[in-house]
C-alpha cells in the first residue's frame, strides 16, 4: 500500500473545479465537461479497490478523466470514417497556389504557446484554491471566478459583507504565497 | 486619514474587485505613499488579479456541485 488514501466524500469540493477546468479546455462544451467530471467520480468509486495509493488522489482522478475524455471523442467519432484524418490543401480561392509554406505556423504568433501556458496557469490556480480552507475557497471562487455580487454571496453564505472581504483577503494572501514560486 | 497596514491590505483586496468606496480608495492611496511594504503587497495583489483573468478560470456552481455530491453519495 502507498501513502495515499481515497476520501470520496471530499472529491467534489476538492477536485471538481480542477477537473472541470482541465476538461473544459479539451471538449467543446461546459455541459459535456461537467458530465465527464461526474463520470470520472463514479468510475473512481467503482475502481476504488484498485487504488494502490502510489499517486495522489487528484493525479489518480485526472488519469481516469483523461481516459474518459478519450472515450468521449471515440464515441462522437464512432461512425466509421469520421475518425479518419483528412489532409486538405488550402481551399481559399484567393491564395496563390496551394503552397504548404503558407500554412506553416507563424513563428511570431505566440497564441499557441500562451494558450497552453494559460491552461497551466489555470490549473495551478485551481490547485492552490483547493488547498485553501473550504469557506475561503468557496467565497473566493464565487467572487473571482463566478463574479457574483457581494450581496449575493452574503445571502448564500449567510455572512456579513465585511466578513466576505476579510475572507477574500485571506484567500488572496494564501494564493499569492502558493503561486509565488512559479508565477510571480 | 491614517490607517494600519492590516486595514490597507484588506482594502487593497477590495479594490481588486472595484468595490471599495471613494473614501476607502483615498485612504489606501495615501497609505501607499509612505508604506513601501504595502505598496509591494498591492503590486502583488494586482498581479494575482491579472493572473486570474489571464487563466480564464471556470468553476462549477454551488448547485452543480451539490448535484454531483448527491450522485457520488448514491454510489458510495
Amino acid at each position: 500500500m502507498g501513502a495515499h488514501k481515497l476520501h470520496p466524500r471530499t472529491w467534489v469540493d476538492r477536485y471538481a473545479d480542477y477537473l472541470f477546468n482541465y476538461t473544459v479546455a479539451r471538449v467543446s462544451s461546459a455541459d459535456v465537461a461537467m458530465d465527464l467530471v461526474q463520470e470520472t467520480f463514479l468510475a473512481g468509486l467503482k475502481s476504488a479497490e484498485n487504488y494502490k495509493g502510489d499517486a495522489a488522489e487528484r493525479t489518480w482522478l485526472t488519469a481516469i478523466l483523461k481516459r474518459k475524455i478519450i472515450d468521449h471523442y471515440r464515441k462522437i467519432n464512432s461512425p466509421k470514417g469520421k475518425a479518419e484524418v483528412r489532409m486538405r490543401y488550402n481551399t481559399h480561392t484567393d491564395a496563390e497556389g496551394a503552397w504548404l509554406e503558407e500554412q506553416v505556423a507563424d513563428p511570431f504568433n505566440k497564441d499557441g504557446s500562451s494558450a497552453l501556458e494559460n491552461e497551466e496557469l489555470g490549473l495551478a490556480i485551481q490547485e492552490c484554491i483547493a488547498r485553501l480552507p473550504k469557506k475561503q475557497a468557496l467565497v473566493f471562487t464565487m467572487k473571482t471566478i463566478q463574479s457574483m455580487s457581494t450581496e449575493a454571496i452574503c445571502n448564500t453564505m449567510g455572512i456579513h459583507p465585511s466578513n466576505v472581504w476579510v475572507t477574500i483577503h485571506r484567500a488572496r494572501v494564501s494564493l499569492m504565497q502558493c503561486l509565488h514560486k512559479n508565477w510571480f | 486619514m491614517k490607517i494600519s497596514c492590516e486595514k490597507a491590505a484588506q482594502l487593497c483586496s477590495k479594490v481588486q474587485y472595484k468595490e471599495a468606496r471613494f473614501w476607502e480608495v483615498l485612504q489606501l492611496r495615501f497609505h501607499l505613499l509612505y508604506c513601501q511594504a504595502c505598496a509591494k503587497f498591492s503590486k502583488r495583489n494586482t498581479t494575482l488579479t491579472a493572473l486570474c483573468k489571464r487563466a480564464r478560470l471556470t468553476a462549477l456552481t454551488k448547485n452543480q456541485k451539490e448535484m454531483m455530491k448527491k450522485v457520488v453519495e448514491e454510489h458510495l
